[in-house]
C-alpha cells in the first residue's frame, strides 16, 4: 500500500496552485462570475501552454496518457480556488466523451485542439423534466439521408454561451446518439440562466438544426452507453473539486475563528465553534482519503459502480454541511458578496445536481446493493 | 499511490477470514450478538471469549504487533489492521483490549524486566484477563482529577477509594489502576499505575447494569487493599505520563467500519425477503436511502482507518491523533445510525429484543442501546472533538483551572 502522491504528481499541484494564485484571486473570481462570458480567455491559453488539458490524453492524440488522477488533482486545485473555467465541461466531460465513443477521426480532429486550448466544448444532456435518466433525453433526432435534423431544448448546459462545440445527447430510433454539432450552426440558439453558481448554465434550443451524420459520436443508439462511461471519471473529478472547496472553507474558516475576537478570546476558543469545525474537518477527512480510493479504483480498470454514487452522494452532503457551518462560523460577514466563503457556500449547491444528485446517487447505490 | 494489499497481506487475510469463519461456529448462544455485552453479561459468554483468546494466543495473533523481544510477531500495522477488519466483521472476542491493546503497551514502556518477565506472557498468552481502573464517580472526561489514592505502607501501598464504569470488572482477575501515590498532589501529578490482582481482600465488585439489565459495567470499591509494592509499573508519581503515552491513538477502528458492513449486508438480505403494503422492503425508498447512507458510512470509515495505518507506517503521529479521534467518533456515530435506521426500517419489529420475531435476532434493537456506550467511553465523543479541534486545527486549548 503507498497512500502518498508522487513527485510529479506533486509537483503538478503545486504548478496548479500557484499559477491560479497569481492569476485568479477571488476579485478575479467575482469578476468573471458577473461578466457575460463568464469566461478569462487569456487564462485559458496560459493553461492550455502549461499542458494542463492533454494530461491524460492518450500520446496516439498528443497527449501524455497520463493516469485521472492527475486531471482529479488539477480540478482539486481549481476548487480550492472557486475557479470559473470550461475546463470541466470541455477536457473532462467532453474530452471523456470522446474518448469513449468518438472515432479514431473525430479523436484526431477533436482532442489536439482541445488540448491546445483551441476548442471549448459543452455536454448537452438534460432537459425540461431535468432527468438523470435515460428516459430523460428526448430531443429528436431525425434521419434524413444521410444528415440528421436535430429539434428539442437543452437546460443546464454548461459553457455552451462560449463553446465552439456542443456534444447533444438526441433521440433517434435507434435509441440515445450523441452528435457532434457547431454551436454556430444555424437553428442553433442559446441563452444563458440564472444560477445559484453564477457559472455559464445554458438553455439550448435545436429548431431544424441540420447535422451531417458523421457528426455522430458512436453508433446509432450508443449514447446512453458511451455517457456511462464517461461518467464515473467525471464525476469522481467533479468531487474532487468540491473537496478541494471543503479543504479551502474549512482553512478559511480555521484562520478566521484564531482572529475573531469576542468576549475578550478569538472564537476558535469557544467549544461550540471547535466541535463544529472537528465535525467540518472529520466531514472532509473522511471524504477525501475516499476519493482517493476511487479514482485509484478507476486508474486500475476496476469496476466502481459502488463506489463513485458513494462518493457523490457523500461528497454532495458535505460539501454542503461544510460551507454552511463556515459561512455560521463566519457570522453576519460570512454571507456578504465581498467576503469569499460564499463563493464556496453557493458552488456547493451548484456543484450538487452536476451528474447526479444525492438522491439519484443513493438509488443508484441500493440497486447495485441488491435493494 | 496503490491501495492495493501485497501477495503477504492478502494470505493473512485469507487465514484470517477462514480461522473466524470456522472458530464462530463454536458462540454459544449465550454470546448473542457479541459486543461487550456477549462477552461479559454471562458465563458462558466470557468462556467462549476465553477460548478465542486461547485459539488466537496459539496463532500468535495476541501479540502480532509485539516486538519479537517479548515473543511477538512484529507484524506491520497494516497487518495489525486488516486483522481488525476481519475480527470487527465477525464481531468475534478472544481479544482483551484492556490487556493487550492497553496495558500491555503500558508494561513494555515501563515496566521493570522482572515485571515483564512475570506479567507480559499471560497476556500473550491469553490466559490473563485485566479490567480498566480509570474512571471514577467524579472523574470522567477529566481523569487527572481522579481521588483514588494509593500510599506507601512498608513494602506495600495501600489502596482506598472508587472507581466505575469497569467493563468486565466481575470477570477479570486483574485490573490496571490509575491512583494518587501523594494524597497531596493534583491532577496528573503523583499518579502511578499498578497493577493490581481483584482478589485481594478489600476490592468489592458491585453490578452497574446497562439499561437493558446486560451486566457489562462494575462500580470497584477499595477498602485498605493492600498491593504488594513490586506491582507498581513504572516510577511512582509518575503514571500520568506512562498512561497518556499508551491512551492507544494509533488504533485504527477497522473493525467498527467492518462490523457495519456486516449488519448491512444482514439488513439488504432482511429489506429483499420481507414483503410490507405490498410490497418488497427493499423497494421502499426510506429503506433504500438509509441503507445506502451506512454504506456508505461505513466505506468513507474504512479509507479512514488504512489512512491511521499509512500514517502510522510513515511515523505521522501528529496526524494519528487527529485521525484516531476522528475514527472513534465517526465509528460510534456510525452504529448509532445503523442501529437507528435499521429498527426503522424494521417498523414495529424493530423493538424486539431477544424473540423469536425478531429480525436479525434482535441484534439492532441490542445495537440501538450498547452503541449509546460506545460515543460516551474511551474518551466521550465530545472530548475527541475537542483533540481534533486543538491538535487538528490548532485552535486554543481550553483552559484549565
Amino acid at each position: 500500500m503507498d497512500l502518498d502522491f508522487n513527485k510529479e504528481q506533486d509537483m503538478l499541484r503545486k504548478s496548479v496552485a500557484e499559477f491560479l494564485a497569481k492569476e485568479c484571486p477571488f476579485d478575479t473570481v467575482r469578476e468573471i462570475e458577473d461578466s457575460a462570458e463568464g469566461f478569462n480567455k487569456k487564462m485559458w491559453k496560459k493553461m492550455a501552454k502549461l499542458g494542463w488539458m492533454e494530461i491524460h490524453f492518450p500520446e496516439a492524440y498528443g497527449g501524455l496518457g497520463d493516469p485521472f488522477v492527475e486531471m482529479t488533482i488539477i480540478m482539486e486545485e481549481m476548487g480550492k480556488k472557486a475557479f470559473p473555467s470550461p475546463f470541466f465541461s470541455t477536457v473532462i466531460l467532453c474530452g471523456l466523451v470522446l474518448l469513449e465513443g468518438g472515432s479514431d477521426k473525430q479523436k484526431k480532429a477533436f482532442l489536439p485542439k482541445i488540448a491546445a486550448g483551441k476548442k471549448i466544448m459543452a455536454l448537452a444532456q438534460y432537459e425540461k423534466e431535468a432527468s438523470y435518466l435515460e428516459a430523460g433525453i428526448q430531443l429528436s433526432a431525425q434521419s434524413e439521408g444521410a444528415d440528421y435534423i436535430l429539434n428539442g431544448k437543452k437546460m443546464f448546459v454548461p459553457n455552451a454561451n462560449i463553446a465552439d462545440e456542443i456534444i447533444v445527447a438526441a433521440r433517434t430510433i435507434q435509441g440515445v446518439t450523441l452528435f457532434l454539432v457547431d454551436a454556430k450552426t444555424p437553428g442553433v440558439s442559446i441563452q444563458k440562466m440564472q444560477t445559484i453558481g453564477k457559472d455559464n448554465n445554458c438553455v439550448v434550443t435545436f429548431d431544424n438544426v441540420n447535422v451531417p451524420g458523421d457528426a455522430m459520436v458512436g453508433e446509432p443508439g450508443a449514447g446512453w452507453h458511451i455517457l456511462e462511461q464517461m461518467a464515473p471519471k467525471a464525476t469522481v473529478a467533479k468531487c474532487a473539486e468540491m473537496l478541494g472547496g471543503c479543504e479551502e472553507s474549512i482553512a478559511m474558516t480555521t484562520a478566521y475563528a484564531k482572529e475573531r475576537v469576542q468576549y475578550s478570546t478569538p472564537i476558535g476558543g469557544f467549544q461550540a465553534i471547535q466541535h463544529y469545525m472537528a465535525d467540518m474537518r472529520v466531514a472532509y477527512d473522511t471524504s477525501i482519503y475516499y476519493l482517493h480510493k476511487v479514482v485509484w479504483m478507476l486508474d486500475e480498470g476496476m469496476d466502481a459502480t459502488k463506489e463513485v454514487s458513494a462518493l457523490k452522494a457523500q461528497v454532495n452532503e458535505q460539501y454542503k454541511f461544510i460551507t454552511e457551518r463556515a459561512v455560521q462560523i463566519h457570522g453576519g460577514i460570512g454571507t456578504t458578496r465581498e467576503f469569499n466563503i460564499g463563493l464556496f457556500y453557493r458552488r456547493a449547491k451548484a456543484f450538487e445536481y452536476i451528474l447526479g444528485d444525492t438522491a439519484y446517487h443513493h438509488d443508484k447505490l441500493a440497486d447495485a446493493l441488491g435493494m | 499511490m496503490d491501495f492495493r494489499l501485497t501477495k503477504e497481506e492478502e494470505l493473512k487475510k485469507e487465514a484470517f477470514e477462514a480461522f473466524f469463519e470456522s472458530e464462530m461456529k463454536n458462540a454459544p448462544p449465550a454470546f448473542g450478538n457479541g459486543g461487550l455485552e456477549g462477552v461479559y453479561d454471562t458465563e458462558e459468554g466470557f468462556e467462549f471469549h476465553t477460548y478465542m483468546a486461547g485459539k488466537l494466543a496459539e496463532k500468535g495473533w495476541l501479540s502480532m504487533g509485539w516486538p519479537k523481544l517479548y515473543g511477538g510477531q512484529e507484524a506491520s500495522i497494516m497487518e495489525q489492521v486488516i486483522f481488525d477488519e476481519v475480527r470487527g466483521y465477525y464481531s468475534a472476542p478472544g481479544v482483551d483490549a484492556f490487556a493487550v491493546d492497553m496495558f500491555a503497551p503500558t508494561l513494555m514502556a515501563g515496566a521493570s524486566d522482572e515485571q515483564k518477565a512475570r506479567l507480559l506472557p499471560p497476556i500473550r498468552d491469553g490466559k490473563a484477563f485485566y479490567c480498566q481502573g480509570w474512571s471514577e464517580p467524579d472523574a470522567g472526561s477529566d481523569l487527572a482529577s481522579l481521588t483514588t489514592t494509593a500510599i506507601r505502607e512498608g513494602d506495600h501501598y495501600v489502596v482506598n477509594g472508587q472507581k466505575t464504569w469497569t467493563t468486565g470488572a466481575h470477570r477479570a482477575e486483574y485490573m490496571f489502576l490509575l491512583a494518587r501515590t501523594d494524597p497531596e498532589s493534583r491532577r496528573g501529578k503523583g499518579l502511578s499505575v499498578f497493577h493490581l490482582r481483584m482478589d485481594l481482600p478489600g476490592v468489592q465488585v458491585r453490578p452497574l447494569l446497562y439499561m437493558n439489565g446486560k451486566h457489562v459495567y462494575n462500580e470497584v470499591f477499595f477498602n485498605d487493599v493492600k498491593i504488594p509494592a513490586e506491582d507498581l509499573i513504572g516510577v511512582e508519581g509518575e503514571g500520568w505520563a506512562l498512561t497518556r503515552q499508551t491512551m492507544n491513538f494509533e488504533r485504527s477502528g477497522a473493525g467498527g467500519f467492518s462490523g457495519a458492513k456486516r449488519y448491512l449486508e444482514q439488513m439488504i438480505d432482511y429489506a429483499r425477503n420481507t414483503t410490507r403494503n405490498g410490497q418488497q422492503l427493499s423497494k421502499d425508498p426510506n429503506a433504500r436511502r438509509k441503507m445506502a447512507e451506512v454504506f456508505i458510512g461505513a466505506e468513507v470509515g474504512k479509507s479512514l482507518a488504512y489512512k491511521i495505518a499509512w500514517m502510522h507506517q510513515k511515523g505521522d503521529f501528529a496526524g494519528l491523533i487527529t485521525a484516531a479521534s476522528a475514527s472513534k467518533l465517526f465509528s460510534t456515530e456510525l452504529a448509532q445510525k445503523l442501529a437507528n435506521d435499521a429498527t426503522e426500517i424494521m417498523g414495529l419489529y424493530g423493538q424486539l429484543e431477544d424473540d423469536p420475531d425478531a429480525p436479525l435476532g434482535g441484534a439492532m434493537s441490542d445495537l440501538y442501546q450498547m452503541c449509546k456506550g460506545a460515543t460516551i467511553f474511551a474518551g466521550t465523543n465530545e472530548i475527541q472533538r475537542n483533540l481534533i479541534a486543538w491538535v487538528g486545527l490548532g485552535l486554543p486549548r481550553l483552559k484549565f483551572k
